[in-house]
């Protein structure tokens, strides 16, 4: 087995009385698609939220490349190079497509204008988008000017996958990705999923929907009660299997996987 | 576990041919401006069939002075706005901050720039005080504001002792926004100008920097854009900030125009503002709007207000007018909020 690239150990994290995390372990590998399923109250949301900054556990180490890391904010996260597309998809809706792909990195011109007049490199920006959204094969969208909010809801999720591809170069986290998505526009989500990976860029991909981890996923990390329960490997194992391990009806065939 | 079969609009499939109604909608989403720029000038031909004194450059002139103040507090006002909250005490910060620059200067005999930057300050202050109670105790703007309005005017009141402080005290540089030069037999005052200008840069900011783009970010959704890692209490402090300085020059402005500072002027300009702001087309739940809308608001109201009266229409229904307009720019912008893809 590889290095990992993320790897956490023993998260702990406690609101209150509730133990949202109890020594939870990862171990994501480079160039993989690994998919975080468990069931309500698993702590899956909590484990990709210490990944992604947006919360801080209580106890456990995060690793990077091999390094330990300590992320306190989104930013922190973003700067080492782990990109999340969250469930809420973090788009502005009356902004358009370029300069949601460029939300809170917006680049300068170059010369006075830009320094002195701090003017943003508008047409630089568009041009930026359109190859990002090119290269993932998203041609639906014509014109990076369109304000986010006259996409259908699998545009603006190829909006936000573009994001973080365009800027993840370490991690790339998809919280539900095609919750809120139709048969179709959940299609063309997955394949840019697998395009993702396929430019070598791992991926954590949180999902409720069984048929949508087995068909992408390359290893399965099913969460039970706060921490790992077991890793799988969707062509080893039926989903039945799965859904049972997750929900405790069933322990793991042989010994914890590593 | 399977996907909910809800109706699937197909991914990138040409558009349907549009109503005429629909694509006005999706002209007046992508451009809210337009809608204001059409009432004005549609006013604008109205009021001059029906007046020939109205469209006299000395008549345009006027009500360019007249739009000055309320035009210059727009302009912060709409800041504000876009970052979806509400200004309701920009009247009362720039009635207090005309007093501490008039008496500073006319009573303790602090020179015109000392005293201009005393005002600024005292400006800026009062928006970071309505900032700091947005972002650190997370109270609602509108809440925020109405409890400083009050806050400020009582100060104003107790600091001026109630009484007006006459020009013939003050030093030039207060009343220099009230002076005029001569463009072609028309009389144009600084204040005019200075709001312009004012309405220049802030579009430029608003429209072409980072920081502009995190203001309406911000206003459309608050949470997104923290997630996408822009410190949202941060911009929101620096817009009622700079706000506050803006209301400031408003109040420089205001001084020139009244030959005065008076504490019991500026009251109905923190409506007048909100105004402004809404009949220019800024949607009041933030993230959707430009600065050159508040000034074609603040001039719709005015050429209203001018036209109706060279008309000789009573005074009331020039207030009833402007209740119809507030009314018929927030039903337009419900519209065109509900644009579909």
């Amino acid at each position: 087995m590889s290095t990992p690239i993320l790897q956490a150990r023993g998260l702990v994290k406690r609101f209150g009385k509730v133990t949202a995390l109890s020594g939870a372990d990862l171990d994501l590998l480079p160039g993989e698609i690994l998919a975080v399923i468990g069931d309500n109250g698993a702590g899956k949301s909590s484990l990709i939220k210490a990944l992604s900054g947006a919360l801080v556990p209580d106890e456990g180490e995060i690793r990077l490349d091999g390094s330990p890391v300590s992320f306190t904010t989104p930013i922190d996260a973003r700067d080492a190079g782990i990109e999340t597309v969250h469930q809420s998809l973090a788009v502005a809706p009356s902004l358009d497509i370029a300069s949601n792909l460029f939300l809170g990195r917006e680049r300068r011109r170059k010369g006075p204008l830009g320094s002195i007049l701090r003017m943003t490199d508008r047409a630089g920006m568009r041009e930026e988008a359109r190859k990002q959204l090119n290269s993932l094969g998203i041609m639906t969208i014509q014109n990076p000017g369109q304000a986010v909010e006259t996409l259908s809801g699998g545009q603006r999720q190829a909006v936000a996958v573009a994001r973080a591809a365009a800027f993840g170069s370490r991690v790339v986290i998809m919280d539900e990705p095609t919750a809120a998505l139709g048969v179709r526009e959940s299609r063309a989500v997955l394949d840019l999923i697998l395009q993702v990976r396929d430019r070598g860029l791992p991926v954590i991909l949180i999902s409720h929907n069984m048929p949508h981890v087995f068909e992408v996923a390359d290893r399965i990390h099913i969460q039970r009660l706060g921490r790992r329960k077991a890793v799988v490997d969707p062509k080893s194992i039926s989903m039945s299997d799965a859904v049972a391990i997750m929900t405790g009806a069933m322990e793991p065939p042989g010994s914890e996987a590593a | 576990m399977t996907s909910t079969v809800a109706a699937t609009p197909p991914v990138g499939e040409e558009h349907v041919s549009r109503s005429p109604l629909t694509r006005l909608q999706h002209l007046l989403h992508a451009q809210a401006t337009i809608g204001p720029a059409v009432v004005l000038l549609l006013a604008i031909i109205v009021f001059a069939l029906m007046s020939d004194r109205f469209l006299q450059p000395g008549n345009i002139s006027l009500i360019v002075q007249q739009v000055a103040v309320v035009g210059t507090l727009a302009v912060g006002q709409t800041i504000i706005i876009l970052t979806a909250g509400i200004d309701l005490s920009c009247g009362a910060i720039m009635v207090l901050t005309s007093i501490v620059m008039a008496k500073v200067s006319a009573e303790q005999g602090v020179p015109g720039p000392l005293a201009l930057l005393l005002g600024f300050v005292m400006g800026t202050v009062a928006g970071l005080l309505n900032g700091l109670l947005v972002t650190r105790l997370k109270l609602p703007p509108f809440i925020v504001t109405l409890g400083t309005l009050n806050v400020f005017f009582a100060l104003n009141l107790w600091y001026s002792k109630s009484a007006t402080i006459r020009g013939t005290n003050m030093p030039d540089l207060l009343l220099w926004t009230g002076k005029t030069f001569t463009v072609g037999g028309t009389r144009i005052t600084f204040g005019s100008v200075i709001m312009l200008l004012l309405v220049a840069v802030v579009a430029f900011v608003l429209r072409s920097t980072a920081w502009g783009k995190h203001i309406y970010a911000t206003g459309d959704d608050a949470e997104a854009s923290r997630l996408s890692g822009i410190r949202t209490t941060r911009v929101l402090l620096s817009a009622y900030i700079t706000a506050g300085a803006i209301y400031a020059l408003a109040a420089w402005i205001l001084i020139g125009r009244i030959a005065s500072a008076s504490p019991q002027a500026g009251q109905t300009e923190n409506l007048d503002s909100i105004t402004a702001v809404v009949i220019g087309g800024t949607s009041l739940f933030g993230g959707r709007g430009a600065v050159v809308g508040s000034l074609l608001g603040a001039l719709i109201v005015g050429v209203f207000r001018n036209g109706l009266a060279l008309a000789g229409v009573d005074v009331l229904w020039q207030t009833f007018a402007v209740g119809v307009l507030i009314i018929v720019a927030v039903s337009i912008d419900q519209w065109i909020r509900k644009v579909k893809p």
